[in-house]
């Protein structure tokens, strides 16, 4: 990953992701920026937006855009397609807890335009 | 303060420490092992062969240790023991004083004095150390044999076969598992065993290993021979009692360090404990024995309790192999004992199960089973707590279909009958933590008792204790789908037609909490489907993956494409096409066993192209992917086949028509045989028709995954509207009240009454539901649709088919090889 996790003050480029009816209702869309893929999520239960990185780390496909949101307690997740590993979409953390923790990136909303903050690795 | 020392870091040694843990001793505590790494689950070894993951196997971790106030030296070996001194020496000369000496050296593996075993290419099978070497070694050659064909030997042999080795096992005795199994047993272990791709050599000494510098073959007394590269010898355990010796503690004829029922050596105050310790003659090769040795020693020094003695222990075991089951209890043999046996052997099934019965015919003396070893827990309690036999006692063993389980439930076992040896626990002890700790469920159990933590074997048994306890206290076990729904499947089905809610967002905001999640989103979805038969890509979101994008996902992010191909029957124009868009695609295609055409390895972006070119030649979508009706398969039938009776394709072709789409709590095959020849393999589907004389039979419930079931007959010699009428009746049913992911024949046997059940509700409408059935079935078929020309001829759907939203590339990262031809996904 060339991007790394930070909070939202050090992103250093807010990436163009789309107009917000581009995403499907509490469902996730993949936009590819630089070479890499990014996963990002329309939660409209929840009224909130998450971005993570598109690559599942359990069998490395890229397809966690495609996975099923949803909650464990308070926690909002996602659910890989593939074998229903589920992920923190907060944290990144694997909820199964035998994965690794996947890359999480803030996500803003202007004038119904979707940015996701990256922050580029020196 | 009193100074303990425990020679050795063993799964026992640590039992030893958690029970002083527990019981709050004084005492300092000093374990010195000479393995470098704490104490690990040696039971379950054979797991570190799919992961080599050694944290997975790990009991406690340093830092429990020092958190306990316990000092734990690992990578040295203690070389002497001073009595006078009470004092131990390691081999880097470092000593440690101590007021009791414990030693849990437990055993090394035995290895016979066969010529040539220190060749390159032999290995025993004890430590996490031995298995990197043998995993090393076994990327290098191609063939495997095992020495010993007992438990581990079997064990050892499933993870030779798990490194895709050729496997052999190579035994001394007559028939595997010797000690456990009489001769119907090992011989069907034996075929079982060759089923699984392990060559068995039974009746064999081996004379030598032969080969230069490293093996190359096995030689036989019998002048026979096996050409083989790696050899792992599997052939008992030696006590590893070095240190009694020297140090003039007694040492039993076969080795290991004689004790007594307090497990004080000939020193009273040096124990021995697990598989190094000798207790009448006998060492004992399992953990459970070890574990209560580990308690006597604890109360002595925790609370000075010399009350609590050591006394035998029973040696029943279940194989943990996969794909066989085989377990013995209790006198497996018998041969010196009054008795009489009852036994069932069932070669086609693989079957066999023997008991042995006192001859008052009061109690149960022991037993073999192999190939279905679900009865072993139960018939092990009977025989541990001597429970009365019920007057069939072939009962116990003779399970008919959807009876279930030996016809005996845990209500009738004794509050004092032990449930967990590994733990020592009782099912009084679990009942009291269920009643008066409020423990609900199998992790709670686990942690207020530690029942089900040693090697799991025990966990269905608790599991029936639990749900039997809750019951009796008036709780309702409710399958509730998951945190965000009270309710069950069923309940849910109701709430959705009562109230004719429409979606998901409905269904939750009124009935739910939170935000949902990936197993009741597609359970709800799938209810929607089977009441209202909408188009499912309104709510594509909480379909399953498969669902949502109308295609089967594959490897590498691929799609496969299965056009719907009814009975069948397809014209060669149709064919072509498909052919056609298999190149023009580059899709790897493959014949199915449901008679259709798969195409793989299309990627998202190219999906709707694909399903416009095979619409416009007339075909639809094959429902390949969801929780639907898949195929009807048929033979030709009459209109070919000299013994056809009736048109079996064209039934095939009408009642795949009929039903395609059909959403289900799983997925649906159907097929038509033309002659009770059946070769549409009718039978081994959820429902499947075969012509008679007289008309047509229809058999129910063929469709058991990972258990095959044969369907069953629900009506015979019907007409072909009756067939239909049945039809509908019979899934409509099965959507009804099946639970999630529920296949029909595990429903039909969890069903009260079974399949007499069926017959009265279907064919004899004793329910009066019949026609109320065959209402909601005509509303889903008319409700029809075909979802892949919905998903073309609708932009904003269409749109959905892409893998990036910012650019219309496909996947960089999807990566494809050639192979016969063909393209196929790189492996994960
Ligand atoms: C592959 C495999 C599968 C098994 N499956 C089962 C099963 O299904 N069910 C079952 O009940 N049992 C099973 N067993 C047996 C079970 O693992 C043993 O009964 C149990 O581990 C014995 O525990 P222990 O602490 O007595 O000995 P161990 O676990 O062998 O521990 C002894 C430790 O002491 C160390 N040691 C020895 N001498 C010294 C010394 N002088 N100084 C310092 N350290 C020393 C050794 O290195 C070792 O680490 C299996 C064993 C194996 C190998
Ligand atoms: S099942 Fe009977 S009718 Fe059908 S093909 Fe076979 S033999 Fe012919
Ligand atoms: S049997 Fe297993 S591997 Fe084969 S297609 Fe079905 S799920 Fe896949
Ligand atoms: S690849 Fe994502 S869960 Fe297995």
């Amino acid at each position: 990953m060339i991007f790394e996790n930070k909070t939202i003050e050090e992103v250093d480029v807010w990436v163009n992701a789309g107009h917000v009816d581009d995403f499907p209702e509490d469902g996730g869309s993949n936009i590819l920026y630089e070479g890499e893929q990014i996963a990002i999520f329309k939660f409209s239960t929840l009224n909130k937006w998450f971005a993570t990185q598109n690559l599942c780390p359990h069998k490395k496909q890229m397809i966690l855009s495609r996975g099923m949101l949803g909650t464990e307690g308070e926690t909002p997740k996602v659910a890989c397609p593939y074998h229903k590993k589920t992920f923190s979409l907060e944290t990144g953390e694997n909820l199964n807890g035998c994965e690794d923790t996947i890359q999480t990136y803030p996500v803003k909303v202007e004038n119904d335009t979707v940015f996701v903050g990256l922050y580029e690795k020196k | 303060m009193t100074k303990i020392v425990i020679v050795g870091n063993g799964m026992v040694s640590y039992k030893l420490c958690e029970k002083l843990v527990e019981k709050k001793s004084a005492a300092s505590i000093t374990v010195i092992g000479e393995e470098p790494r704490p104490a690990y689950d040696r039971v379950h070894l054979s797991a570190y062969f799919e992961d080599a993951n050694a944290d997975k196997l790990s009991m406690a971790s340093r830092d429990w240790y020092s958190e306990n106030g316990i000092e734990l030296v690992t990578s040295e070996k203690v070389s002497h023991i001073d009595r006078d001194n009470k004092q131990v020496t390691t081999h880097n000369n470092s000593t440690y004083s101590y007021d009791y000496l414990v030693l849990a050296t437990g055993s090394a593996a035995f290895v016979p004095p066969i010529k040539g075993v220190d060749k390159k290419g032999v290995f025993v099978y004890r430590t996490i150390e031995d298995l990197e070497m043998m995993m090393a070694y076994g990327k290098k050659v191609s063939s495997a044999a095992v020495l010993g064909g007992g438990l581990l030997g079997l064990e050892a042999a499933k993870a030779a076969l798990d490194m895709n080795l050729k496997t052999s096992v190579v035994e001394f005795a007559p028939r595997l598992m010797p000690r456990q199994l009489d001769e119907v047993g090992g011989e069907l272990l034996k075929s079982k065993m060759e089923d699984l791709g392990v060559e068995i050599l039974l009746g064999k000494a081996t004379s030598q290993i032969a080969g230069d510098d490293s093996m190359t073959g096995m030689d036989f007394s019998d002048d026979t021979s096996l050409d083989v590269e790696m050899l792992i010898i599997s052939a008992g355990i030696r006590p590893r009692d070095e240190l009694g010796k020297e140090a003039g503690l007694e040492v039993a004829e076969r080795g290991g360090f004689v004790v007594n029922s307090l497990m004080q050596t000939n020193d009273p105050e040096i124990f021995a404990i697990g598989e190094c310790a000798s207790y009448e003659n006998m060492i004992y090769g399992l953990v459970a024995p070890g574990y209560d040795m580990a308690e006597v020693v604890a109360e002595q020094i925790a609370n000075e309790n010399k009350e609590y003695k050591f006394e035998g222990f029973d040696m029943s075991t279940k194989l943990k192999l996969i794909g066989v089951d085989v377990a013995s209890f209790g006198d497996p043999f018998c041969d010196n004992v009054p008795h009489s046996p009852i036994s069932i052997a069932d070669q086609q099934a693989g079957v066999y199960k023997r008991l042995n019965i006192s001859e008052d015919g009061k109690k149960l003396l022991g037993g073999i089973l192999i190939g279905d070893a679900d009865d072993y827990n139960m018939l092990h309690q009977m025989y541990i707590n001597e429970m009365a036999l019920p007057p069939h006692p072939v009962d116990l063993i003779a399970k008919g279909s959807g009876e279930g389980g030996a016809a005996i439930g845990v209500d009738a076992l004794p509050d004092t009958a032990q449930v967990c040896s590994c733990e020592n626990v009782s099912k009084g002890d679990i009942c009291c933590s269920i009643q008066d700790d409020g423990v609900t469920d199998i992790n709670g159990i686990k942690k207020a008792t530690k029942a089900g933590t040693g090697c799991g074997g025990c966990l269905p048994m608790v599991n029936n204790i639990l749900e039997d306890t809750l019951k009796k206290m008036g709780a309702t076990i409710r399958k509730e789908i998951c945190e965000h729904f009270e309710y069950t499947r069923q309940e849910l089905f109701d709430l959705i037609k009562v109230n004719e809610i429409k979606t998901y967002d409905e269904l939750l905001a009124k009935y739910g909490k939170g935000a949902g999640c990936e197993t009741c989103k597609p359970a709800v979805a799938s209810l929607l489907a089977s009441i209202w038969n909408e188009l499912i890509l309104n709510q594509a979101t909480i379909q399953d993956t498969n669902d949502r994008f109308l295609a089967n996902i594959q490897k590498g992010g691929s799609y496969s494409v299965v056009p719907r191909i009814p009975g069948g029957e397809i014209t060669p124009d149709k064919l072509i096409v498909i052919g056609e868009v298999a190149k023009e695609f580059d899709l790897y295609t493959k014949i199915t066993g449901g008679q259709r055409i798969d195409l793989f390895g299309a990627t998202l972006n190219d999906l709707p192209l694909i399903w416009e070119r095979l619409i416009n030649a007339g075909f639809e979508s094959g429902h390949a992917y969801g929780k639907s009706l898949r195929t009807v398969k048929s033979c030709v039938g009459s209109t070919w086949c000299r013994f056809g009776l009736h048109d079996s394709v064209g039934f095939a072709i009408e009642i795949e028509n009929r039903y395609k789409g059909l959403r289900s709590p799983h997925k649906l095959k159907g097929g038509v045989s033309g002659c009770i020849r059946e070769c549409a393999e009718a039978r081994g589907k959820d429902f499947g028709v075969i012509a008679t004389e007289k008309g047509w039979n229809l058999y129910v419930g063929g469709n058991g995954g990972a258990n095959p079931k044969h369907a069953v007959l629900l009506a015979g010699d019907i007409s072909k509207e009756e067939v239909v009428r049945y039809l509908d009746r019979y899934l409509m049913f099965y959507i009804k009240t099946a639970e999630p992911l529920q296949r029909t024949a595990p429903w039909q046997e969890k069903l009260e009454g079974g399949i007499d059940y069926l017959k009265q509700v279907i064919v004899e409408d004793s329910l009066g539901i019949g026609q109320q059935l065959e209402d909601d079935m005509e509303i889903l078929i008319a409700n029809y649709s075909c979802e892949w020309k919905e998903a073309i001829n609708n932009p904003k759907i269409r749109k959905r088919f892409a893998h990036f939203s910012n650019t219309d590339q496909d996947d960089p990262n999807q990566k494809f090889k050639r192979e016969r031809g063909q393209r196929f996904p790189v492996a994960w």
